[in-house]
């Protein structure tokens, strides 16, 4: 627990605002910082029902929770409940700064009236209250029949981007070393995996290159299908600021739709580059030719750090402007323009997510984001740094910890060193760990699934009944009898409704535990109030678990030692000792303190590392490396000995596939593309956000986007009640007529039916953006693509009024459009502080900002 | 080039048939296989290899000749396959259809091998080329397909119905 104010001693409110609506105005005040100086801070809060900041009884330290940006945060108690949040002005990752999701949407889900507080189970066919003891009683009968019966490969468990370390590293240890199925994986595989598949493909091992720091000195910024204003709010303010200030950064936006971030391109003197959906990769091999045949790359640093550089060469080769131009449906003068900012830039900033991610070739694609780097030997430094996004808040440990199949420690499957060092850790036989070949992903689990050889299923904090591909085939998949599924939320939402057992779990600031962010920052998140009724920590949920089944090591004790999140941080710790993601350094204590701590942190860097690669050597030591890396167009396994073979000693690869057409082409019955997203306000299936009133009521009810070209000739206007069909399913939403580019269209996949009034998907009545996506993912990631399928709209009735839109984000009308702005968000607050206080590791440190001049934009009446 | 090399040019006859029959059989395990979604798209993407293989072939035959009888050479006949005309149906079924195609495959890299081999004892730096390429693509394609099998076998033996 922290003591209140936090404003540092000495620090003072330069300007402030009490009654900022944060729905109309997302980004907040401007603090303008010039290149190379240090981000200002200012500190916004938000507290519930109009309480004043005197009646808070106490702040207790956190992170937020609602995307992947990880700002450090106070969540404030009163009368023992959590009745709002404060950003924390000295923490390296938001400077004080929250945005509308994390002001709005952090707590009221706490006190939601419909929390799960009793376990669940089915009894005839009915989800009925049941006690601890008779539901986990349930659970564990299911998995001793399975085991005994089939074997540990009946067992798959589905997590969350959404959990801690602590319960990721626990159920690691449960799945791996307990149980020893290689079937875990987390909804990660939807949003990050192709982050961390690129990052092993190229540096040989996951783990950010860059740090948001590099906003602050970079000349150039390139967002690879990245809607940063939408995803990360906080971090776009910061780019806002640069953009506000001396010197500012061009922007170069890669986006089907005309985003803030195209906007801000426009504006910049940068490039937007709106290529046709799914043809990703062949603008990135453009980007890369323009690279080499302009002689931008740095030959000398490419070879003595790199391996790969001829094929490389050759397969771009083909893809000329014009080419790309005509396959991408962009002007190749714009291709060029883009080409040579990244050429002729000092230094650039390059940041990706679910636009590559989670579209066509994602691997491939993002792969090449890293070789453009790679080429001029662009990271390591101040403003030269890659950010490959993640789309959670704790993607980053699942990833670390391995209860996304991974094993922990970014340790290679296919090492037998890195198996033995596990095994050793655990005290068990290293044949019980699975490592037999690529740990099984989320979209195989199901199909496993389905057929029934996967038998039991635990789905924790997670809700792939919306979330999931091909939504009708998931929901069929969990409510079938073949498959007896767990899930543990906090919610009944729409996957738990199919579950045989519901098990209450706690939430954020109901527990303790870690977590870590794109940048690899790691924050603490304490207990700041009880869990409603029976509700457990997924941790304690784990280890109840554990318990029961009896799980032990080879000296017959049991395999899970610890009792406390303390103690499982310290397993945790222990087993990250010495690889890339050491955590060795840090403590509970420690991450008490003013900032979250990036890693690694260790003996060698005591207070964590802003940046990796600093010198140009990379973990692609055979034995260090986390993969001997796959085939980019097959998925296929490099073996050790072809790694080996390459003897990579420290060099970083270069790797280039040539551009295949999306598996789903447009035709006659299906001639638009069809594209999923966000939108600022939600976050997910709504679980949280929708409890939130000022967040549900700026982005109420599903709506889809369409180009006014298309609109026109469909004969559609906006807010027209619309049927959008694909090969696998339809949905009834009003139409926006909106930003896409002429042939495409976005819906947003936050809307379920836990809170749909409507009929719903079986009265014929969807609205689950996921009815119409495809089962289909990248070879390399296994990420699914849920941005290349075609569709067709057809208008069903005029409509009543506007689409449930916002028309402040990237879903907003044409320019010139008389469509009322969307506000409403309760008052919060925002103070600038001065001096700006000092951040540990920040490349600016000591010198001396300008004192912040911005007005208040957007301001509220 | 002197002399026609008979042999050689039965050996690009059956480099043509065995690399026709895997494309072919590519696609009916992967559209016999469709609700296995990365078996579905990769098969489909890998016989499109092969076939692009066919087409580098062609002014290979076109010098050479395509003999798929040579006067006194039977044993390519007896070597060719029958590629895969439908898909068994389950976990295992899955399997061994994958095992197929790996035999079929494995018939046109050696084959590949022994055209290379042939190729730079007759100096004929074209198909030189033309074999370097398509053996680094056959590889590919078995190389994903061990890949898959890895990953399949353990359920399919020890668990699938």
């Amino acid at each position: 627990m922290l003591p209140k104010p936090m404003h540092p001693a000495g620090h003072c409110m330069l300007e402030a605002d009490t009654a900022m609506d944060r729905i109309a105005d997302i980004w907040g005040q401007r603090t303008p910082h010039d290149r190379g100086t240090v981000w200002p801070a200012r500190v916004d809060s938000h507290l519930t029902d109009g309480i004043p900041e005197a009646e808070v009884d106490r702040w207790v330290v956190s992170a937020c929770l609602l995307c992947s940006n990880g700002c450090g945060c106070e969540i404030a108690v009163k009368d023992g409940r959590m009745v709002g949040i404060r950003g924390r002005a000295t923490d390296v990752i938001n400077h004080g700064r929250l945005g509308p999701k994390g002001l709005y949407g952090s707590t009221p889900f706490a006190s939601s009236a419909d929390r799960l507080t009793r376990p669940l189970v089915r009894d005839g066919g009915q989800l009925v209250p049941a006690s601890w003891e008779s539901a986990m009683g349930r659970v564990v009968e299911v998995s001793q029949r399975l085991l005994r019966e089939k074997g540990p490969l009946s067992h798959g468990f589905y997590t969350s981007g959404q959990l801690f370390a602590e319960e990721y590293y626990t159920l690691a240890v449960i799945g791996k070393a307990g149980i020893g199925t290689p079937h875990m994986d987390g909804n990660t595989r939807l949003c990050t995996a192709t982050a961390a598949a690129s990052m092993k493909e190229s540096f040989g091992c996951d783990g950010q290159p860059g740090s948001y720091t590099d906003i602050d000195s970079c000349d150039a910024i390139f967002l690879f299908g990245h809607n940063m204003p939408e995803t990360q709010t906080v971090l776009w303010m910061r780019v806002l600021d640069r953009l506000a200030g001396n010197q500012p950064p061009a922007i170069v936006c890669v986006d089907p739709r005309r985003t803030k971030v195209a906007e801000a391109a426009a504006a910049s003197g940068g490039v937007h580059l709106a290529p046709h959906p799914g043809t990703n990769l062949a603008l990135m091999n453009g980007l890369t030719r323009e690279l080499i045949v302009n002689g931008w790359h740095d030959q000398d640093w490419v070879s003595q750090h790199t391996l790969g550089f001829d094929d490389l060469a050759a397969a771009v080769e083909p893809y000329t402007p014009e080419h790309v131009g005509q396959i991408c449906g962009i002007d190749p003068a714009d291709l060029r323009a883009a080409a040579a900012i990244f050429g002729t830039s000092e230094r650039v900033l390059s940041t990706v997510l679910q636009g590559f991610y989670q579209s066509h070739q994602a691997t491939a694609a993002s792969v090449a984001v890293n070789n453009l780097h790679l080429l001029r030997g662009m990271l390591g430094r101040p403003g030269a740094g890659i950010l490959q996004m993640n789309g959670q808040p704790t993607a980053q440990n699942n990833r670390e910890c391995g209860a996304d199949g991974d094993l922990p420690g970014f340790r290679n499957w296919d090492n037998e060193k890195h198996v033995q060092e596990l095994a050793r850790l655990w005290n068990v036989d290293p044949l019980v760990i699975p490592h037999w070949a690529p740990p099984t992903h989320a979209m195989q689990m199901m199909r496993y699934a389905e057929q029934g050889s996967i038998g039991f299923l635990w789905i924790s904090a997670t809700n792939p009944a919306v979330s999931m591909p091909d939504s009708a085939r998931v929901r069929r998949i969990l409510g079938g009898e073949q498959c007896f599924v767990v899930v543990s939320d906090l919610f009944l939402t729409e996957t738990a409704r199919l579950a045989d057992v519901v098990l209450p779990a706690a939430g954020w600031g109901e527990k303790t535990g870690t977590f870590t962010n794109v940048s690899r920052t790691v924050h603490l998140s304490d207990k700041a109030v009880e869990p409603p009724g029976e509700a457990r920590s997924d941790l304690d949920i784990f280890l109840l678990y554990a318990e029961r089944m009896g799980f032990t090591n080879k000296d017959g004790a049991p395999l899970i030692s610890w009792r406390t999140p303390e103690e499982a941080f310290r397993a945790w710790q222990e087993c990250s000792r010495g690889r890339p993601v050491d955590y060795t350094g840090l403590s509970y204590d420690k991450l008490r303190g003013p900032t979250g701590i990036a890693w690694p942190c260790n003996a060698e860097a005591p207070e964590g590392t802003d940046r990796l690669y600093t010198e140009p050597v990379f973990p692609t030591d055979v034995d260090q490396c986390e993969s001997y890396g796959q085939d980019l167009t097959t998925g296929a396994s490099v073996t050790r000995e072809e790694y080996l073979a390459l003897n990579p000693a420290g060099r970083a690869f270069l790797k280039g596939a040539p551009y295949q057409p999306p598996h789903e082409q447009v035709s006659t019955e299906y001639p638009l593309l069809y594209s999923t997203g966000r939108t600022v306000y939600h976050f997910h299936t709504r679980t949280k956000t929708a409890r939130a009133r000022s967040l549900q009521d700026a982005a109420p009810d599903a709506w889809v986007e369409l180009s006014g070209t298309d609109a026109a000739e469909l004969g559609i206007a906006e807010g027209d009640l619309v049927a959008v069909e694909s090969p696998r399913g339809r949905i009834e939403v009003r139409a926006r007529i909106g930003r896409v580019r002429p042939g495409a269209v976005f819906a947003p996949f936050h809307y379920g039916y836990w809170d749909f009034e409507a009929a719903g998907p079986d009265g014929g009545q969807a609205r689950d953006a996921n009815e119409l996506t495809m089962t289909v993912w990248d070879p390399v990631s296994k990420q699914p693509y849920f941005k290349t399928a075609a569709c067709r709209v057809t208008k069903l009735r005029d409509g009543t009024g506007p689409a449930p839109a916002p028309t402040t984000t990237a879903s907003a009308p044409p320019d010139g459009s008389d469509l009322p702005p969307t506000s409403g968000g309760q008052p919060t607050s925002s103070e600038i502080l001065t001096p700006t206080p000092v951040y540990p590791n920040d490349p600016a440190a000591g010198t001396d900002a300008p004192a912040p001049t911005g007005t208040v934009a957007g301001s509220v009446e | 080039m002197t002399a026609k090399p008979t042999h050689l040019a039965t050996y690009v006859g059956l480099l043509h048939r065995s690399e026709q029959t895997l494309a072919e059989s590519f696609v009916t395990v992967g559209q016999g296989h469709q609700v296995e979604a990365d078996v579905y798209h990769t098969c489909q993407s890998l016989a499109k290899l092969s076939l692009a293989h066919l087409e580098k072939l062609t002014p290979v035959v076109a010098r050479y000749g395509e003999q798929r009888h040579g006067d006194d050479v039977e044993e390519p006949d007896r070597l060719h396959a029958d590629g895969v005309a439908e898909v068994r149906s389950g976990a295992v079924g899955l399997l061994r259809d994958l095992q197929d195609l790996y035999l079929l495959a494995t018939l046109v890299d050696t084959t590949w091998t022994v055209v290379y081999q042939a190729a730079q004892g007759a100096r004929d730096s074209e198909l030189m080329e033309i074999s370097q390429q398509c053996m680094g693509e056959t590889t590919k394609q078995l190389k994903w397909l061990q890949t898959r099998m890895k990953i399949s076998a353990p359920q399919a033996l020890l668990v699938a119905s």
